[in-house]
């Protein structure tokens, strides 16, 4: 397939996707190692040059797992859609996109950086940030749609002029994941603009905290199929033809993305298994459908696996497992295979992980320990950072019509980031499971205190184990660092202005069917699903709150405005008899 | 969709049920099970230990707060059956009784409950394992399980 050569704002815009959150990245990436350096005792402090614990930890989630994510599935969208349907992007919803992001991001960071929302990148209320904070964060995410909305007339157009051809596959599946992320968002839309905003500015009292709690991880697991899709996208239309071979099943791709619509969403409660208010029925029914969503992510195991063995045959594999070896492993010219490649087998472990926490009951052996860090470490930290990373400089340097410079740095990155996040992560896996260590917590300052009255000796040999596997990440993310900033600081050396990304091709390439070129019946089974399995968790969290919540800063145990707090006391007796 | 593709499915969705199976056996006959759900009118704003039946029956109402869990340390008789309610004074607090089934999240506004029979004797020590604010590290409790 042929290159598309975009005009001079597109260039601009994209540019700025790719190279903005890659430079915050920096920041978000260094708060990630002072996180094990705390957590094991080697920093007993509340702070370390000028950024406090949890000031960092909130930088690091909201850069690496919103900012990074968010700018490149955008950035990498307005790619698919440019090169696989030969269209120019509307210049109004794309700048506006930009600025949006760009505006929203700032405010979030300038209320972290500022520590005045020192509150982790879930923003649990009853903590409290700077209203900007919120609204960077609503404002950026209302970005992210412009740009989702600006792209919909162009398929509209396409499949109008197109009316035989099947959906590119990659297009289907960032459209896909745009659905999912609209109608996610929707639901943190709500949190925070009638209910997280309107207390932070003191216009409402109080707020059921169980309530946005549940209307967050209505968001806040789809969030990480928004994370993982445009992975899969890579995986799907991109690491079979890198390997030289094909797609095992186009059909199998489009199944998979479309059964990610539907079950997405109706399954958050299962971060919510350990809380009051919900009733256990309505949790067991959302474990059920979180296992119902590994079906996709299984079929895509032997999918992608089926179509690297045939490529893996094409190069001359015999017997059972030659063609492993046979792959393009280290070929710098072939690196998006690397970050693929090592991103997938990241996730085997990440996906089997994710199982434990989705078994209703057994969630209770890991629930907000160092597992849970651990688990999603494997997956946003795995194969979705690889594949941002790998394509970010990809897409970049065709824009930017450079080439990438210290290519066998670049190359080794993953390979790195493999064995940094394998020993980093099962610190915090055992640490989490066999230990209780609990996640999010600077223990350096209590119980790896090593002089201090709490110390507690059992978890010195896990955070030890998460301060060698963060020291190697962060050499493989400074590699990288250098890499693709000497690749921005290099010359131009070939025509600029070019969208163009690897294809591949299917090996069953099936029938055009036309429920995979419309995605109405996806999205009506969706919201059915969604009502059924919500209506009990949202209706518990109404009913069962017995009384609003003030507003409190991390800092200060008394709340910010004296609202009427309950002070009787029930009889428990009765219910225990 | 062809021969092989379907077996693998059939495969993964065999394997799921299996696990999924195994779970609800742990939770519904070995009553493993998430923590209840309650509707209280009020919640308490003191915690404390109720005797119910001497060595038998207690029932440990917790009151977590920034940045402490009030009772702070509590001793019951090895072979006791405790129901331990969990509710938060401020903000989201977790509560995890280390080696334990007994993890639960306190929500403000919210009363969470959780079963448990203490067969060993030694000392449980709590950790709260949710961000709760500046002080979240030092907040900790422990029961004492007496032989």
């Amino acid at each position: 397939m042929n290159a598309v050569k975009i005009n001079k704002s597109t260039k601009i815009v994209l540019l700025i996707e790719l190279i903005f959150p890659i430079a915050l990245l920096t920041l978000g990436i260094y708060n990630g190692l002072l996180q094990t350096l705390y957590r094991s005792g080697v920093i007993k402090s509340n702070s370390f040059l000028g950024i406090e614990y949890y000031q960092g930890l909130t930088l690091h989630g909201v850069i690496n797992a919103i900012v990074l994510t968010t700018f490149f599935a955008v950035a990498f969208g307005n790619v698919i859609m440019v090169f696989h349907l030969k269209k120019q992007l509307n210049k109004f919803t794309n700048i506006l996109s930009i600025s949006l992001m760009l505006i929203g991001t700032l405010m979030a960071a300038l209320a972290m950086l500022s520590g005045k929302a020192s509150v982790l990148y879930t923003f649990y209320a009853p903590l409290m940030a700077h209203p900007a904070f919120y609204l960077g964060l609503a404002l950026a995410v209302v970005g992210s749609w412009v740009a989702f909305f600006g792209w919909i007339p162009l398929y509209l157009s396409w499949r109008k002029e197109n009316p035989d051809k099947k959906t590119p596959l990659a297009v289907w599946g960032n459209l896909a994941n745009f659905t999912i992320w609209f109608f996610a968002s929707l639901s943190v839309a709500v949190e925070i603009l009638f209910f997280l905003l309107p207390w932070s500015l003191g216009w409402i009292e109080g707020i059921n905290v169980e309530l946005t709690r549940t209307l967050f991880w209505f968001f806040g697991h789809p969030l990480v199929y928004f994370w993982l899709l445009p992975a899969y996208i890579m995986y799907y239309t991109i690491l079979p033809g890198e390997a030289g071979g094909k797609l095992y099943s186009d059909k199998a791709g489009r199944i998979v993305f479309a059964l990610f619509i539907i079950l997405s969403i109706p399954i958050g409660t299962h971060h919510q298994f350990m809380e009051p208010a919900i009733e256990q029925g309505y949790k067991l029914f959302h474990s059920i459908l979180t296992f119902g969503v590994a079906i996709p992510s299984l079929l895509t195991a032997f999918t992608i696996a089926a179509s690297l063995e045939y490529a893996g045959r094409k190069r001359g594999a015999k017997g059972l497992f030659d063609w492993m070896w046979k792959l393009p492993w280290f070929n710098a010219d072939k690196f998006l295979f690397a970050y693929g490649i090592v991103g997938l087998l990241i996730f085997i472990r990440g996906g089997a992980g994710g199982l434990v926490n989705a078994s209703y009951s057994l969630n209770a052996t890991v629930h907000n320990t160092g597992w849970i860090p651990g688990h999603f470490h494997l997956t946003v930290g795995g194969p979705v950072f690889l594949a941002i990373l790998g394509l970010v400089i990809y897409m970049y340097s065709k824009i930017a019509g450079k080439e990438i410079q210290w290519k066998s740095a670049n190359l080794m990155v993953p390979y790195f980031w493999f064995v940094g996040l394998m020993i980093f992560s099962t610190g915090l896996k055992m640490g989490g499971l066999e230990f209780g260590e609990p996640r999010r917590t600077n223990m350096g300052m209590s119980y790896l205190d090593t002089g201090g009255s709490n110390f507690e000796a059992f978890w010195l040999f896990t955070t030890l184990t998460t301060v060698m596997g963060g020291i190697i990440m962060t050499i493989a993310a400074l590699m990288y660092f250098g890499v693709f900033f000497k690749t921005v600081f290099s010359k131009k050396v070939y025509e600029d202005s070019i969208v163009e990304l690897p294809v591949t091709e299917a090996y069953h390439d099936e029938e055009n069917i036309g429920a995979f070129r419309n995605y109405t019946p996806w999205v009506i089974a969706a919201v059915i699903i969604i009502a059924i399995s919500y209506y009990g968790p949202i209706s518990n969290a109404i009913e069962n709150n017995v009384k609003a919540s003030p507003t409190y800063l991390p800092g200060t145990p008394t709340p910010l405005e004296h609202s009427t707090v309950n002070t009787e006391t029930i009889d428990l007796t009765q219910d225990a008899q | 969709m062809d021969k092989s593709e379907k077996i693998a499915l059939f495969l993964g969705v065999c394997m799921l049920s299996l696990f999924f199976f195994a779970v609800l056996i742990s939770a519904k006959v070995f009553k493993q099970d998430v923590p209840e759900c309650i509707t209280p009118d009020q919640i308490f704003t003191e915690g404390e230990l109720v005797e119910i039946e001497p060595g038998k029956l207690y029932q440990l109402k917790y009151l977590s707060k920034m940045w402490a869990f009030e009772p702070a340390e509590v001793t019951i008789p090895v072979g006791s059956d405790v129901d331990i309610y969990l509710a938060s004074q401020d903000v989201v607090h977790g509560f995890y009784l280390r080696g334990t089934n007994v993890n639960m999240m306190a929500v403000p506004g919210a009363l969470n409950k959780k079963s448990m029979h203490f067969s060993k004797p030694g000392i449980y020590p709590i950790y709260c394992h949710e961000y709760c604010g500046t002080g979240h590290q030092f907040m900790k409790g422990k029961i004492i399980v007496t032989p």
